[in-house]
């Protein structure tokens, strides 16, 4: 399978890559997928005061797709208020990296991160 | 840009030039057809063809008039079982085979299910190979044909086709081997082996794609129902006109490969042996299959925290097979793996690596440094690793699964 010029640049420079504290109250950790599955990301959100993202991390294991979906919305989210990440949709990120048909759920497993991200960062605000 | 080092071999082979240089005139000069007996174009391409037939029959020490052309190892392996299937259903409508049989076996299987016949599928122990006993209770009065591939295609592993044989003939079974992986990389001397039905493909031993062969015994014969019909040739059992410059190439294919088998494993061995010790410095990697009843050219690794194809996506220099999902439409990981009851992770972290003729050590020791490499690269990416690093057992973790 070929793949799209920004999938290759993502997986091959992938931006992002990494973790922050866990335990900071600031950050929210999202990990979805399962290696049973094959692939299993970890997206970070460092929030600011001011509710917006200051940073995403991320770490993923899976194919060059799903690396690149991981890579690219740690770009998309910096800058984001939490209800504007919220808005990301899978079809945006698999129109962006025109991914094919086979490939979609890792776009998905992208959205889900975010989700997943912004439920622990927001449960960790309410203790 | 250079061409990816090919290390893929068991998906198909190169055609040895030395091949090529046979089979060219009988696509120009000699294009007659072998079935025309009326005139001298004919007769060369037929003298052509039993030649062909002697040499593909030499390399498995059978009679040439047992080796019957087909368009390769799959069309051998449909006839094999569905021809035998529907040639012995007073006997009986039961089959049984391995569930690591490649999909040419499987599918075929699949196929009669659909017809009335019953089929039972044996997994094999987890090293890949099947248990005598577990056949043994498998058998049943109607059963009519056992179907075990000689060697594997993902894992190399090589059933004791000898044994397997002996047990079907004891109860009176036939028994069909799919021995596309093995000409060439093992001897076969069906003299003395029991077996009654054996597919052949000439692409995976140096020969051109679109040809294969079946071996069907004569003594005692052995029966199967043709499924292409149109003009009887091959004694009826296969019609269509014979392809005779693939022919001649799967010939020149497999005299090569009887002249130069033992020198040509001992070389490839060497070669294996230096990528196996040169991978398995990478921590956290597993063979998978037995490393001792197995092809010289096969080495099956997983590089446990890493995904299968971001892996062979990361080493473009190299052309290998994964067995994790993402290579293919579905998303379910090599059915192989998993039936050796490997966890499904392993399996998507899986790529096989095959060597062969035109292999050189200089490959070899590329592919090591491209392999540890990217393996450490794309570890740091992975969660999975990090985890693992922190002493984290991956088992004891719920995960989200979708």
């Amino acid at each position: 399978m070929a793949y799209s010029d920004k999938v290759l640049d993502h997986y091959e420079n992938p931006r992002n890559v990494g973790s922050f504290d866990k335990s900071d109250p600031n950050v929210g950790t999202g990990m979805v997928g399962a290696p049973a599955c094959g692939d299993v990301m970890k997206l970070h959100i460092k929030v600011g005061e001011d509710g917006i993202i200051e940073e995403a991390r991320f770490k993923t294991y899976g194919c060059g797709s799903a690396i690149a979906s991981s890579s690219l919305v740690t770009e998309w989210l910096r800058g984001k208020t939490l209800s504007e990440a919220l808005a990301i949709k899978n079809t945006a990120i698999a129109e962006e990296l025109a991914l094919p048909p086979v490939k979609i759920h890792c776009s998905v497993l992208a959205e889900d991160a975010i989700k997943a991200a912004i439920n622990d960062y927001l449960g960790k605000r309410q203790e | 840009m250079t061409r990816p080092i090919y290390l893929d071999y068991s998906a198909t082979t190169p055609v040895d030039p030395r091949v090529v240089k046979k089979m060219v005139p009988y696509l120009g000069e000699h294009f007659g057809n072998p079935a025309s007996r009326s005139h001298s174009y004919g007769w060369h391409a037929e003298l052509a063809v039993e030649l062909a037939r002697e040499q593909v029959a030499l390399l498995v020490n059978a009679d040439p008039k047992e080796i019957v052309w087909t368009s390769g190892a799959t069309e051998s392996d449909n006839l094999a079982i569905t021809g035998a299937a529907h040639f012995h259903t007073r006997k009986g409508k039961h089959l049984v085979t391995t569930t690591t049989e490649h999909k040419a076996v499987l599918d075929t299987m699949r196929n009669l299910e659909r017809h009335g016949f019953e089929v039972t599928y044996l997994n094999p122990e987890p090293n890949g190979l099947l248990a005598l006993d577990k056949l043994a209770a498998a058998l049943r009065e109607d059963t009519t044909l056992v179907s075990v591939m000689h060697v594997n295609n993902e894992i190399g592993v090589i059933q004791d086709i000898a044994a397997i044989g002996a047990l079907c003939r004891a109860r009176g079974v036939l028994f069909h081997v799919d021995a596309a992986q093995s000409t060439g990389k093992i001897p076969i001397d069906l003299s003395v082996l029991p077996v009654d039905l054996m597919s052949f493909s000439a692409h995976k031993t140096y020969g051109p794609k679109g040809i294969g062969a079946l071996y069907v015994r004569r003594k005692p014969r052995v029966r199967v129902e043709a499924q292409i019909h149109g003009g009887a040739h091959e004694r009826g059992m296969r019609s269509g006109t014979l392809p005779t410059h693939q022919i001649v190439g799967m010939g020149e294919a497999f005299r090569i490969a009887r002249e130069d088998m033992s020198a040509e494993n001992e070389r490839v061995r060497a070669l294996r042996d230096k990528l196996l010790t040169g991978l398995s410095a990478i921590e956290e990697t597993y063979v998978n299959g037995d490393l001792h009843a197995r092809i010289p050219h096969n080495l099956n690794v997983s590089f446990n925290f890493v995904e299968g194809e971001s892996l062979m996506m990361a080493m473009k220099g190299i052309a290998v097979s994964s067995g994790s999902a993402c290579t293919s439409a579905s998303l379910e990981p090599s059915y192989v793996l998993r039936a050796l009851g490997r966890p499904d992770e392993l399996a998507h972290s899986s790529i096989r690596f095959t060597v062969g003729r035109f292999t050189t050590e200089a490959d070899i020791d590329a592919t090591v440094a491209l392999v540890t490499c990217n393996v450490a690269k794309l570890r740091e990416l992975s969660p999975l690793w990090e985890m693992h690093q922190d002493g984290i057992d991956l088992n004891t973790v719920q995960w989200a699964t979708h």
